[in-house]
């Protein structure tokens, strides 16, 4: 039997005193694929970082082709054939798409004369190898996020990567962008590549992976052959414990329509004709592809990018919402997209984060109390269950998942009336999406309407009441819990 | 913003510098010389509160030396003119508020970086008081201008009574008010603070136009000190300002700085040059001190978030992932 093409061997990482991973053994194989999974914090990021040289490792070794690396670092990694991409592709925006494939082949002086046509002509070759139809000469800024990653993968064939790792490759696409990325992996398989696959999408992984290994808390669990498991035993393993992998959906008692469009336009956004109701009680799922404007239909009802044409009715009184300051007054409240960028503020405490909406629920004559700000946030933090030592924690020291949490608690802070989640379990390890999951359940039964944005078709299904399919800037379609399922909704988002 | 680090270690070397002086040149402690130099730092403590904020909000406004100087002359016209000196003062701080107000909504509203808008206001306004006033001072102040008509020992307490509730009051309110949360959630995350319902153009408008206020409020202070106003004052202001709150640990990026640290920037910046002069060393060391101190601090503050990022990373594998 040849070497393996990558072979960990009984790493160990500590980061000032906790142990990240422990004895961790990895194998990757000429032409598979090989699936990473575990919670958040489970050791997948730290283990990348080995691998790719950006950290050293305390213990263990690492072998490519039965030959050990005796010192990586990113130059070296390089060299081996190993290459990234990360679920934000890290281009540079302002330049071409083919001097974006140049930077990382060219070698050479910094004066040497730039090859134009020759880069050109490369950068087409290996689009057209991966199946794009990219142009070369387009800026990056203009492409969209499945072509900015195909781009970044092209740089890694570029570079005769034989060792390619995806993180989360798919977590902003749609099922049919990953249906091509899943064209390109086989591809390149079948090219000898060996293929580091990490998803917090399990049923991707029986598609896609020959293998899986799981790790948690910085160990690894298990490596088992995919036609040898199922999704529940994964979880089980992720998560040391039995999770339902059913959605913890309850029925629940709807009540007076809580917002209600008719008609509404935006032209800017590209939003035309949207109309539909929310009940209180009622999730209605918001499903479509990217780019079918999912995103602006949240930020036009929130006020960021107000809408200008036809009514929307909270409570059945018409109003018009022109500032998220005004939204929040109505009771609207969004938890948006990217909860990194714009979620949190990562410099404030947990506390600040909490109130930043409405400051005057923690206020008295304009003044903040600060000891009312914690009792608030100690709430929400043991509501969501946070994991922080104290509500004055900064946020930017949490954990991604927790961070997300305090995202939420914000606008549970301000009692909402609606509630816009746009992706709200995106990138969330298993457990914490479950959590959130029953948390979306509880507000229901609060009487929150809710409107869910999700990309995860399981999700729309699992959670919604009913399921409005949006296709440039309309609506293509409203589909009640019981008609809907999976092909549906897909053949209204394609049209 | 949960530790005090910066403003203990800033603090720390007012304490050593005190005690190097209280030693080799105990001089340096003589009332005059103490009042002379809270004098001169007055107006550069008032304009660095106002700076705080700016810097807080991730901006920067270079303009205020040439604001400072529009001012002072502003409120000696107003004075000869017939203006009472505490409306003449007012009337400073309308102007500065207009001119800062103008940078602000530059920045704010139309959206061209603060360093560009303030450049170009820093040379416009420096060149048109110039061109105005053909390089002439303003002479023959009415005597009631001078010290506000205060006598000249009690100017220097009433001084220090406005310094002291200025910083109290701007380091109470950023604390407690609303908007002073909305201030650093602007300067930490712009995008973030918009998405929670914060009017961000809002708060770097009116965050300008406060500073621009205060740097005519410095400015009246300053020439009422004096009778003549020279139409140069504030020369290098900016710098000195930027300096000092810098020094106080504000992040050049935004998001973070308190008021305490600006104010002991201001004490450490302002008592080591004449402490030199005292310790016999030239003054022409002097710029060469403060740039190291300068230098120190933003290292320092270079090493410390470079430590805290990857203590984040390793909290959460995402970001780790989207940063490397």
């Amino acid at each position: 039997m040849p070497a393996p093409l990558l072979e960990v061997k009984s790493i160990s990482k500590s980061f000032a005193g906790v142990r990240a991973l422990k004895n961790v053994s990895f194998e990757l194989l000429e032409g598979e694929v090989h699936a990473l999974i575990g919670e958040n914090g489970a050791g997948k990021s730290t283990l990348i970082k080995v691998i790719t040289g950006a950290i050293q490792p305390d213990l263990g070794t690492i072998e490519i082709r039965g030959r050990p690396v005796p010192h990586n670092d990113p130059g070296v990694s390089r060299l081996l054939g190993i290459a990234a991409i990360y679920q934000q592709p890290s281009l540079f925006p302002h330049l071409t798409v083919a001097e974006n494939i140049a930077l990382a082949l060219e070698s050479g002086g910094a004066w040497r004369k730039v090859k134009w046509k020759e880069r050109n002509r490369r950068a087409r070759e290996l689009i057209e190898r991966v199946g794009g139809s990219i142009h070369p000469e387009q800026l990056v800024a203009t492409l969209s996020m499945p072509e900015q990653q195909i781009v970044e993968i092209t740089k890694a064939i570029g570079a005769d990567a034989k060792i390619l790792i995806m993180d989360e490759p798919t977590a902003s696409l749609t099922d049919r962008e990953v249906d091509r990325l899943f064209k390109i992996i086989a591809l390149l398989r079948g090219h000898g590549a060996g293929i580091i696959y990490i998803s917090h999408r399990l049923e991707e992984i029986s598609t896609i992976a020959d293998r899986v290994t799981v790790l948690r808390d910085g160990e690894v669990v298990g490596t088992l052959r995919t036609d040898e498991v199922d999704k529940a035993s994964l979880i089980g393993m992720m998560v040391g414990r039995e999770i339902s992998a059913v959605f913890p959906k309850r029925e629940v008692a709807l009540g007076e329509t809580a917002i209600e469009l008719r008609e509404v336009g935006n032209r800017g956004a590209g939003l035309r004709d949207i109309s539909f109701g929310v009940r209180s009680g009622e999730i209605l799922g918001v499903a479509g592809l990217v780019g079918s404007g999912r995103t602006e239909l949240a930020e036009t009802l929130f006020g960021l990018t107000p809408g200008d044409s036809g009514d929307i009715l909270v409570s059945g009184v018409p109003v018009r919402i022109t500032s998220p300051a005004q939204a929040i007054e109505l009771g609207i409240g969004y938890v948006p997209e990217d909860r990194r960028q714009h979620g949190v503020v990562l410099e404030l405490p947990i506390a600040a984060n909490t109130s930043l909406a409405n400051l005057k629920i923690v206020s008295r004559h304009g003044l903040i109390d600060h000891d009312k700000e914690g009792r608030l946030a100690l709430r929400y933090l043991q509501q969501l269950r946070i994991k922080a030592p104290s509500v004055y924690t900064e946020t930017g020291a949490l954990s991604g998942g927790n961070q997300q949490k305090v995202a939420l608690a914000r606008w549970l802070a301000i009692d909402p009336k609606i509630l816009i989640l746009d992706e709200p379990t995106q990138g969330v390890d298993v457990g914490s999406k479950s959590e959130i999951h029953s948390l979306m359940m509880d507000l229901a039964e609060r009487g929150l309407a809710i409107i869910m944005i999700s990309s995860e078709l399981p999700e729309i299904l699992g959670m919604s009441d009913r399921i409005a399919v949006m296709h440039q800037g309309k609506i293509a379609g409203v589909l009640s819990r019981q008609q809907a399922t999976q092909q549906k909704i897909l053949s209204l988002a394609v049209n | 913003m949960t530790t005090h680090r910066r403003e203990l270690s800033v603090a720390l070397a007012i304490v050593l510098l005190a005690i190097l002086l209280a030693f080799a040149a105990p001089g340096y402690f003589s009332g005059e010389n103490l009042t002379d130099l809270f004098l001169a730092n007055v107006p550069v403590l008032i304009v660095a509160l106002g700076m705080t904020l700016v810097i807080v909000i991730g901006q920067i406004d270079i303009s205020v030396g040439s604001i400072f100087a529009i001012c002072g002359v502003g409120a000696g016209l107003l004075a000869k003119a017939g203006v009472p000196a505490p409306l003449a003062g007012l009337g400073a701080c309308v102007v500065g508020a207009v001119l800062g107000a103008l940078n602000g909504s530059l920045v704010a509203y139309v959206r061209i970086p603060s360093i560009v808008v303030t450049l170009a206001s820093m040379v416009a306004l420096r060149d048109a008081l110039r061109w105005q006033t053909q390089g002439a001072w303003v002479q023959d102040l009415p005597s009631g201008f001078q010290w506000f008509g205060l006598s000249q020992a009690s100017y220097p307490v009433m001084s220090l009574i406005v310094a002291v509730i200025l910083s109290a009051g701007m380091a109470w309110g950023l604390r407690n008010l609303a908007a002073g949360r909305a201030v650093y959630a602007t300067g930490s995350n712009e995008e973030g603070a918009r998405l929670a319902g914060i009017r961000t153009p809002m708060v770097t408008f009116s965050v300008f136009g406060f500073l621009g206020a205060l740097t005519g409020f410095a400015a009246a202070l300053n020439a009422v000190r004096f009778n003549q106003i020279p139409t140069n004052a504030g020369l290098g202001l900016e710098m000195k300002v930027i300096a000092a709150v810098v020094v106080g640990g504000a992040a050049i990026t935004g998001g973070r700085g308190t008021i305490a640290g600006t104010v002991l920037g201001v004490i450490l910046l302002g008592a080591i040059g004449p402490a030199l002069t005292f310790l016999g060393i030239s003054a022409y060391w002097e710029r060469a001190v403060q740039g190291g101190i300068i230098l120190a601090a933003i290292v320092i503050d270079a090493v410390g978030t470079r430590a805290n990022k990857f203590r984040r990373d390793e909290h959460g594998s995402n970001l780790a992932a989207s940063r490397a």
